[in-house]
């Protein structure tokens, strides 16, 4: 039955009364230009702006415009939340369900059923919800810790608030709000062009914006004036450099001119970190800026053997006997705060170093990268054989076919492909093209054929884009990996339109489909794995290809992927 | 029990007693029909029955049809069945069947919207017993706006992408939301071209005396660019295609209920979407069938699993009723060609 506040009921008791003029209702999330006053609303319209276009410099003058006009509070906001400073989710998504289906009058079944079809919990919350009966002026930095507040209290508070809060809001804030509070909070911009648009409001260079807004830091650490305007990198001894991140080279190295002014390295198979030695302390970061210090806990005594005032770029690396081991023993650490003795005997790591970034307590990053590289090399060399800590060598090459030799042997050393840097470029920031390149290997590939499929999420709901792929063992279709990507829009509506007239079996979500179509996966590694019946697993598994020339029965065995497994594994 | 008044058949629903169909996807001998959008009217029966506005735009896209022709609440009597029809305004000349025998009324919904569109005929609500009744937009996620609020945002954005130098190409179902628009937008505002298609359902109308603001037809001797600002109404399939070069820079928006969905809006990869559907919402199909004071509810076209389940716990005596046809559903709104 519906619940207490569910509109009154018709004649005969059945459906709920709907008012004759139907006047109060605004269907879509829409947006208005005005919202001068209303600092909620105005995130919320930046949100539609950025929601509504493609075009990079839509999205950019969209967010300056932001970045000038809003609550200061509010932008330091917009500026953590495009960061991936994200508040923690306060209240569970089934309570939020039950609340909006309570609230909308409709039962908590047909909520869940109209879930799947808008494919976004957030945006089905705003939508089913009746109009707002109030307004509120309260910023996005009030509704932020409003949200934050909620775990202090008992249930019924909570819900309690979260009902006054949808009844104060119109469709977009109330999306955004929804967005917020269950954590999942997206806008479609990188912190590229964030930074982009906050330099262009505040004419301050990029590069620094970049350096100031990396690092430990939240909006109620700080303030904007603080973090933006006003601050010192150098004040904070943990504050990480932005990692400069190279451009895959599609086409080879053939038209990047002359080999002498490059040098080469392999590209290696583990976790990009930054290491930092300020003040006595070291401090690991991740590429995703997150500080990894503690779960590498072997990497502490790199404070003996390397001075303070040195910041290094490289790769973490699980590693024995001068040789790395296979990312699967990389990947048992990952995600462990704390690490267990056994696992630190089976998989201890180090750090392959593979520039310098500050030395002697200087930022280096703008003098060439062979001058960076003999520091780096005098560093690293002064410290004792079982310091864990290793240079990342060069590639020697005089020629592009000799490097493409070189490249051809990334597997047999555990490698992805080869990097490239240009001798003299200075260490940027982000990712940009010219100074540094990856060349990866080619992807290993295996036809496949399609078995099950499912609809996925957001922008790609009501579209069936997760599917499940198998080889053949005998006359047997074994089930070996599930790939989502690298299929265009349209193939997708291709594919799904077959999968509705081909579905054998539903269980749930998933459809079992006729064994018709092929498609070629291409991965970047294999492995053993208990856990899966075809007994591998993956790495970066995609559709490359959509076999429409080649029929099921040509797909690949299960014998085959057991020859890739011991080739490559 | 006797023979149902109305039955479901592999031909589409169909009138025993009065030896007719109704909407039929499969050729008959006499088809009555509800309005003239292809997954209704369909080609090769040996007669039809429609109203007077909907059969100009029949025979346009239909050809050479035996077309009789009936005024709205005018009563027929088909093999002793009282046959009459009823605006439904979903688009001009809807209409919804009702059928009567010794007292037992049915009423075939078509496809219809509750909204006065300012173009169609006002949907009128009729008394049955037993209703057979669309459900394209049959969740309670799709709430629409009144139309002037989607008609003002329209204006709003032609308005500034005129200020800013570009065409406004908007896409919209080329019988019924084209209509619709031209005759809520602000003529003031720029010129309107429009599509061969759109044009082709404009001249229709105009010769029925249905008063719409004067457009261009866009044709290939037409020079685009000596229209600066202007908003053209294309078909949904037009967007994005090469067809849309001549027009210079320019802003796409598409108009449909479908629109209501970010992750459809997204994918439709126009600027713009506007909300703006020919079918009930939510709360407009509830207040109808509501309104009809009807017992049994026969749903299709749409959500009807989730729909008829939410009537049935409504106390209704309700069923899905199987459509040969899956009229505008979310996978076609993909495909372009579609109302909705």
């Amino acid at each position: 039955m519906v619940g207490a506040e569910a509109p009154a009921l018709g004649a005969g008791g059945r459906c709920p009364a709907v008012p004759a003029g139907r006047n109060s209702g605004r269907g879509a999330l829409h947006f208005r230009h005005s919202a001068n006053g209303n600092p909620m609303k105005r995130f919320a319209n930046l949100f539609t702006r950025l929601d509504q276009t493609t075009k990079t410099s839509l999205k950019v003058a969209a967010l300056s415009d932001y970045f000038r006009e809003a609550p200061e509070d509010d932008r330091l906001w917009t500026i953590a939340l495009l960061s991936g400073r994200r508040p923690k989710r306060t209240v569970t998504t089934t309570r939020l369900r039950e609340w909006a289906a309570e609230r909308a009058g409709i039962p908590l079944w047909l909520f869940e059923e109209s879930y799947p079809i808008v494919g976004d919990l957030a945006e089905t919350i705003a939508l089913v919800l009746p109009d707002a009966e109030e307004e509120s002026d309260r910023s996005l930095t009030h509704w932020i810790s409003h949200i934050k507040s909620l775990s202090q209290h008992a249930e019924e508070e909570r819900k309690r608030q979260v009902l006054e809060a949808w009844n104060q809001m119109g469709k977009t804030e109330r999306f955004v709000f929804n967005k917020l509070i269950t954590g999942g909070f997206r806008m479609g911009v990188s912190q590229k062009l964030m930074t982009r648009a906050l330099s262009q409001a505040t004419g301050v260079e990029e590069p620094d914006l970049a350096h100031r807004l990396m690092g430990d830091w939240s909006p109620e650490t700080t303030s904007y004036r603080a973090l933006i305007l006003e601050h010192d990198p150098s004040a904070d001894l943990s504050k990480p450099y932005p990692f400069y991140l190279a451009y895959q080279l599609d086409e080879g190295p053939w038209e990047l001119g002359d080999p002498a002014e490059w040098a080469a390295e392999r590209k290696w198979d583990g976790i990009r970190g930054q290491l930092i030695l300020r003040g006595g302390d070291h401090y690991l970061w991740s590429r995703g800026e997150e500080l990894m210090t503690d779960r590498f806990p072997e990497l502490a005594v790199l404070k003996d053997f390397l001075p303070m005032g040195t910041v290094i770029d490289g790769e973490v690396l699980a590693w024995t006997q001068d040789a790395p081991l296979p990312f699967a023993q990389l990947q048992k650490r990952i995600g462990r705060k704390t690490v267990p003795k056994k696992l630190l005997a089976e998989a201890p790591v180090i750090l392959k170093a593979y520039d310098l970034l500050e030395h002697e307590g200087e930022d280096v990053r703008s003098i060439p990268f062979a001058e960076r590289r003999n520091l780096l090399e005098t560093l690293v060399e002064r410290a004792p054989p079982e310091a864990p800590v290793r240079l990342s060598p060069l590639v020697p090459f005089d020629h592009w076919d000799a490097l493409a030799a070189e490249r051809e042997r990334s597997r047999d050393l555990q490698a992805e492909g080869v990097m490239l840097k240009r001798l003299d470029s200075p260490y940027r920031d982000g990712r940009r093209k010219g100074d540094w390149w990856k060349w990866k290997v080619d992807p290993l590939t295996v036809d496949a054929v399609l078995i099950y499929a499912q609809q996925g999420h957001g922008r790609r709901a009501n579209l069936f884009t997760d599917f499940t792929f198998a080889v053949w063992s005998g006359n047997e279709l074994v089930p070996f990996t599930k790939a989502y990507s690298g299929l265009t829009d349209a193939e997708f509506r291709r594919i799904t339109a077959w999968v509705r007239k081909n579905t054998l079996e539903r269980y749930g979500p998933v459809r079992a489909v006729k064994p018709e179509h092929v498609f070629e996966i291409a991965f970047e590694g294999i492995q053993e794995s208990p856990r899966h019946k075809s007994g591998v697993a993956l790495r970066f598994p995609r559709m490359a290809r959509w076999r429409h020339d080649k029929p099921a029965q040509e797909a690949n065995t299960l014998n085959d992927l057991r020859e890739m497994l011991a080739a490559y594994g | 029990m006797t023979e149902p008044l109305l039955t479901f058949t592999d031909r589409g629903i169909c009138c025993p007693k009065g030896g007719f169909h109704i909407d039929p996807w499969r050729p008959v001998d006499r088809a009555l029909v509800t309005h003239g959008h292809a997954d209704h009217a369909r080609p090769g029966h040996r007669r039809y029955l429609a109203t007077r506005a909907a059969a100009p735009g029949m025979r346009h896209r239909l050809g050479d049809i035996d077309v009789e022709t009936v005024e709205y609440g005018e009563v027929r009597e088909i093999g002793g069945v009282r046959v009459s029809y009823h605006p439904a305004g979903h688009v001009p000349g809807s209409a919804q069947i009702r059928v009567e025998h010794r007292g037992e009324v049915w009423v075939v919904s078509g496809d219809y919207k509750v909204e006065p569109d300012g173009l169609s005929e006002p949907f009128e609500p009729l008394r049955c017993h037993a209703f057979i009744s669309e459900c394209t937009f049959g969740l309670p996620v799709f709430k629409w706006q009144p139309q002037a609020e989607v008609a003002s945002e329209i204006n709003g954005w032609w308005a500034k992408n005129k200020a800013e130098g570009r065409v406004s190409v908007l896409g919209a179902y080329a019988l019924g939301k084209a209509q619709r628009i031209l005759a809520a937008v602000d003529p003031d505002i720029g010129p309107i071209l429009t599509h061969g298609a759109v044009e082709n359902t404009n001249e229709v109308l105009r010769a029925q005396g249905v008063a719409l603001p004067d457009t261009i037809r866009v044709t290939p001797e037409l020079d685009a660019k000596a229209h600066p600002g202007a908003l053209v109404l294309a078909t949904p399939s037009a967007l994005g295609t090469p067809w849309m070069r001549r027009f210079g820079p320019a802003s796409t928006g598409f108009a449909s209920g479908w629109m209501a969905l970010r992750g459809v809006r997204r994918r439709r990869a126009a600027d713009r979407g506007f909300v703006m559907s020919d079918h009930a919402d939510w709360e407009g199909l509830n207040a109808a069938i509501r309104d009809t004071g009807a017992e049994r509810v026969f749903v299709t076209h749409g959500y009807t699993s989730i729909f008829c389940r939410w009537l049935s716990e409504q106390g209704f005596d309700a069923q899905v009723v199987e459509t040969a046809w899956e009229g505008e559903s979310l996978d076609t709104a993909d495909e372009g060609e579609v109302e909705g």
